[in-house]
């Protein structure tokens, strides 16, 4: 039996699955809203009017559990002059050959593009999303910029959904790191192979 | 207004197949002839009576304008400009230049085009565009789609309301009931094609009478209205209370409800399926599976020389 580390806390983890639930009940009334294919998912959320109701709480909330994670993981994704080497070889690394990447810390380059993208469009959302928040704030900004924000917006939430769509892949395709996030922990193995610079730390140099 | 219609449906918000158009329906408009509009309110009040609405007793801003604005009960307002006009030998006359405002019923609607819930905005294939309040979710996006300011959210209850061009009445045979009531003929109701030619002779008239710039107010950049204007001053119809003179759909708005959308959604469902495939072409990388084999290797290789020093001993 492999030896366990310990990856993530009990309040990271937490905090980071309050999060992914806010963010599947936004995406998914967002996505009703988006497009007319997808209304369909606002029967999940009781009606249209429940659906538009409720989209922003979900957001507002998301945002909220997103600000705290952020602070606990913000200091291990700064970007470092590896990360762009890690990055020149990333194709290498989709062909399935990690043994050509660069040693990486507690997260790789992608890990953290993913995660500065998680922040930037959240942001946006929330700026442009309260600028056509119905009944309470929509009525202070002029037709011209709501129309700036509906676009904004949607634009921004695009870039959010396919970066879910990578994080939660890149989970999937490196096994052993949904057990990261669920229990916390990672094999000797997985924390030797994939991030070595990190494993090398907290193993205190051994 | 209501979806209790005896009339064919053209588009339908948020629907992308197209509806039942086998019947050839002529499209209608109502003409506005502001010249011969006394400013009397009496189309206002027909409004308010037919569709049992009635706004709150507002406040003045020194004209004649109320309510001051359009509004959820209030769904047409004139709008009383008061303008000076140069005159060739005469220096400048002034102009009281009364418009009956409301919805333009757009043959390219803004509102539906950005409406996000399916039949809560219609256009009837007679023209008129309808709001079909029980689909309504009160999101707002009517008010950023139209180019003409005109759809008002209650706050009694989170609908979109406007002018419905009387579409219940018109469903039965009868004009709208602002037409109905116009004491001077002012406003007309019939077929687009019959508005257009009364509009010519009124025109003709017009420049008789010295208005030089008279024409019709039929957009084209909303695919023309099925509320048209007869103006004195067709060149300036900004001075009719900030009439567009080129309204045409916002670009952010048809970059959203166009391109935008279908892009997205392409996107989101690209990505997805990258990912599957890649997982199929390349399969897992896992450390575990790898290191196993490692160990397995290990042990068989312990476990040979173990049998081999077993068998020295025998």
């Amino acid at each position: 039996m492999a030896k366990l580390i310990q990856r993530y806390g009990d309040r990271t983890r937490i905090n980071h699955w309050a999060v992914a639930i806010l963010f599947i009940c936004a995406g998914l009334s967002g996505l009703a809203i988006f497009h007319p294919s997808m209304y369909f998912f606002s029967a999940l959320f009781g009606g249209g009017s429940w659906t538009r109701i409720l989209h922003p709480f979900f957001g507002v909330l998301m945002v909220l559990g997103f600000v705290f994670l952020f602070f606990q993981v913000v200091r291990d994704n700064f970007w470092t002059r590896e990360d762009t080497a890690w990055l020149k070889h990333s194709p290498d690394l989709l062909k399935g050959d990690e043994d050509a990447m660069p040693p990486v810390g507690k997260y790789n380059a992608g890990q953290k593009i993913v995660f500065w993208i998680f922040g930037i469009s959240l942001i946006l959302l929330l700026v442009t999303g309260i600028m056509f928040w119905r009944p309470w704030f929509a009525d202070l900004f002029p037709i011209v910029v709501r129309r700036f924000a509906v676009l904004i917006h949607a634009i921004a939430a695009t870039v959010l959904i396919i970066s879910v769509i990578i994080h939660i892949y890149a989970a999937i395709w490196v096994k052993g790191s949904v057990q990261a996030m669920t229990r916390g922990t990672v094999s000797e193995n997985w924390a030797r192979k994939h991030h070595p610079l990190w494993y090398k730390k907290i193993s205190g140099d051994k | 207004m209501s979806s209790l219609q005896s009339l064919d449906i053209e588009l339908r918000s948020a629907t992308t197949t197209p509806t039942p158009q086998v019947r050839n329906i002529p499209a209608l408009a109502k003409l506005i002839d502001v010249p011969s509009c006394i400013g009397c309110k009496a189309c206002q009040v027909a409004c308010m009576q037919w569709n049992d609405l009635r706004d709150e007793v507002g406040d003045t801003n020194g004209t004649y304008d109320n309510p001051r604005d359009l509004t959820p009960e209030s769904w047409t307002v004139m709008r009383y400009s008061e303008v000076e006009m140069p005159v060739k030998d005469e220096g400048t006359r002034l102009e009281w230049l009364i418009r009956k405002d409301g919805c333009m019923h757009c043959e390219d609607p803004g509102c539906l085009k950005a409406c996000p819930a399916p039949g809560a905005i219609v256009k009837y294939s007679n023209g008129i565009v309808d709001f079909i309040s029980e689909n309504c979710i009160g999101c707002g996006n009517c008010v950023i789609g139209c180019p003409f300011d005109v759809p008002r959210i209650s706050k009694k209850d989170d609908k979109a309301y406007k002018c419905s061009l009387c579409s219940d009445r018109v469903a039965v045979g009868l004009e709208p009931a602002c037409v109905k009531v116009c004491p001077t003929g002012a406003i007309r109701f019939g077929t687009k094609e019959d508005m257009h030619e009364y509009a010519a002779e009124r025109i003709v008239d017009l420049k008789e009478r010295g208005y030089e710039n008279a024409g019709v107010y039929d957009p084209q950049g909303v695919g023309g209205t099925h509320v048209m204007y007869v103006l004195q001053h067709a060149d300036q119809p900004k001075l009719y209370h900030g009439l567009p003179e080129n309204p045409t759909i916002s670009p952010l708005v048809a970059l959203w409800k166009g391109v935008a959308k279908p892009l997205a959604v392409a996107a989101m469902i690209g990505a997805a399926f990258a990912g599957f495939f890649h997982y199929i072409k390349v399969g897992p990388l896992d450390a575990d599976a790898h290191a196993d084999e490692e160990e397995r290797e290990e042990a068989e290789r312990l476990a040979a020389e173990k049998r081999k020093n077993d068998a020295d001993i025998v």
